[in-house]
């Protein structure tokens, strides 16, 4: 068995980030697994621009975000294994690992730091009849055929659900000499950022289709058309609305989901929400000593705050390697009226500071208000112009206010103010 | 007087942005939460450019991820594909490293990655 310090599971920018601030922070014995055969994460694949605004101030691509990471880590000497799946990891921090070099290795760590990043949802949301035949991927699959491998899975596309990866997807196929017929939406409105509605569809006078679904899929081997249909109120497809379109590739870009299989079976509690790990404001999950950050907590839209949410959490992996585990005093922190989840779920009034809490609300409001108030009163309320659940919202608590805690924190948001 | 809506895509908070047109003579920029969105509106009503982020060959049959290091005209955007497509380069390179010199005129193809 060998022994590290801290381990972190993932070598995407959250492993990255939480490596480089562990390391500042004072532990030296850091061992990061990767299972690709390079560092970077989702990020290799990511060949276009707009990372790093907030951080750097200056728009990069995904490899360029990447290497300012990569090359951090490799300047203080920190231990990377590549081509290393983690198979598994118990309570007491156990990590068990392969490679075809030394096959089966067991890692004992004082502190794991989850950053195992997240999945796109299968192809089990494609509830559609005929979704059995070749040329439906994910938007995801297809962006690494595209960037990875040089090669382009079809040339008439048409794309379900308007997150960014099928956005920024439809646009890079376009590029490379594919027609993009359509970008189907159920929702009344897009669930991708606005700049990519702008610069991946109306760029190229792709059109989108707002409350609007596939409803048959035909071909025999390959795809050879889609039937694609307004929806109402309910989501349910409306008879007569139907239009054919013909393609040989579907692309479904439908969201995206931690990969928590390693944490569920370390018995790290989950939340129903995010689908990631229940967490304190310092990223420990309710198993002492086991971290978590970036997209395996919880789905973030910008790589700047995964950056930022894994300095935090290898900062904590390091204080705990060096202090030991601090006697918490928790308070719970729930998710109230027309938010979907709060992060963190759980917050120790006995840390000191001040706590961002994140969150994301479960429609579209306008002119609203975000209150966060405990058993007793407002300790605090935040007028909005608009709120809408693809955008991730913050609001910060003084020390001062988290010490004033009675009872539960409850965050919300009331309509029409 | 014209009065023209736009998204700025210079971050991912997309401002919705109203500029005001006496002609081609810019009046008025407003909705923009930074001087970036200015910038970006006075410039897209005017010649909207877009960097380009694509792929190149390397001779080992991987792929390069390469940008243009300035903003091009977004009528060039088919012209430069269909140049670059046809550029395949050998390792090893390094991140920021020139691709081809002068796609147009003072704008090159840098590489994002580096490749050994
Ligand atoms: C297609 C796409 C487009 C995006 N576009 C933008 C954008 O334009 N701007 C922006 O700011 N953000 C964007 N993002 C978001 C950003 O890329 C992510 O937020 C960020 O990459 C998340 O980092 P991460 O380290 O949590 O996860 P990842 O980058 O997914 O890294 C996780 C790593 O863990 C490894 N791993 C997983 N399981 C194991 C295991 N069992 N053993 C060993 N290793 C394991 C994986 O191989 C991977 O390398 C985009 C994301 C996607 C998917
Ligand atoms: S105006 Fe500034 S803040 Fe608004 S989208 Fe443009 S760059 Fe971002």
């Amino acid at each position: 068995m060998k022994n590290y310090d801290i381990v972190i599971i993932g070598g995407g920018p959250a492993g990255l980030a939480a490596a480089v601030s562990a390391y500042d922070n004072g532990v030296k014995s850091i061992l990061i697994l990767e299972r690709d055969e390079c560092l970077g994460g989702i990020l290799n694949q990511c060949i276009h621009n707009g990372f790093g605004l907030t951080r750097f101030k200056e728009s990069m691509t995904g490899p360029e975000y990447a290497y300012k990471f990569i090359e951090e880590v490799q300047k203080r000497g920190i231990e990377v294994s590549l081509n290393t799946t983690v198979l598994s990891l118990t309570k007491d921090k156990v990590v068990t690992a392969i490679n075809s070099q030394e096959g089966v290795t067991l890692i004992k760590a004082k502190a794991v730091i989850l950053a195992m990043g997240c999945r796109e949802r299968s192809r089990g949301a494609l509830n559609v009849a005929g979704a059995r035949v070749a040329g439906i991927y994910s938007a995801g699959t297809a962006q690494k055929y595209v960037n990875v491998k040089g090669y382009l899975p079809g040339k008439d596309v048409v794309i379900l659900g308007s997150g960014d990866i099928g956005l920024i997807m439809a646009r890079r196929m376009t590029l490379e000499g594919a027609k993009v017929h359509a970008v189907c939406e159920i929702m009344p409105h897009s669930s991708g950022l606005k700049r990519n509605i702008v610069q991946c569809l109306n760029d190229f006078d792709i059109p989108l289709y707002l409350s609007h679904t596939i409803t048959r899929i035909d071909g025999d081997k390959r795809v050879t058309g889609v039937e694609i249909s307004a929806v109402d109120s309910d989501k349910k497809p409306i008879k007569g609305s139907e239009k054919y379109i013909k393609c040989d590739t579907v692309l479904f870009s439908v969201g995206l989901i931690p990969e928590n299989e390693l944490s569920k079976e370390a018995g790290i509690r989950l939340s129903p929400k995010t689908k990631g790990a229940e967490v304190y404001q310092n990223r420990e999950t309710d198993v002492s000593g086991i971290f978590a950050c970036g997209n395996v907590l919880q789905v973030h839209d910008l790589v700047d705050f995964v950056s930022e949410e894994s300095e935090l959490a290898g900062k904590s992996a390091s204080e705990y390697v060096l202090n030991g585990e601090a006697e918490k005093n928790a308070i719970n922190c729930i998710a109230g009226a027309n938010l979907s989840y709060v992060l963190p779920q759980r917050i120790d009034k006995n840390a000191g500071g001040s706590v961002t809490l994140f969150f994301r609300t479960s429609g579209v409001f306008k002119n609203c208000k975000i209150t966060v108030q405990d058993g007793q009163k407002t300790l605090l309320e935040i007028k909005k112009r608009v709120a809408v659940p693809g955008e991730m919202e913050r609001v910060n608590l003084t020390e001062d206010k988290i010490k004033s805690i009675v009872g539960e924190l409850t965050v919300g948001l009331e309509e029409g103010v | 007087m014209k009065k023209i809506s736009l998204t700025c895509v210079e971050c991912p908070l997309g401002c919705d942005i109203t500029v005001e047109l006496d002609g081609e003579r810019v009046v008025s920029v407003a909705g923009n939460t930074c001087p970036r969105g200015e910038k970006y509106a006075k410039a897209e009503v005017v010649c909207p450019k877009r960097v380009l982020t694509t792929t190149v060959r390397l001779e080992n049959g991987k792929m390069l991820p390469v940008k243009t290091n300035q903003p091009i005209e977004k009528s060039l955007t088919f012209n430069a594909m269909q140049r670059v497509s046809k550029v395949t380069v050998a390792s090893p390179i390094k991140i920021g490293d020139v691709i081809v010199k002068d796609l147009y005129e003072g704008i090159d193809l840098v590489a994002c990655a580096n490749s050994d």
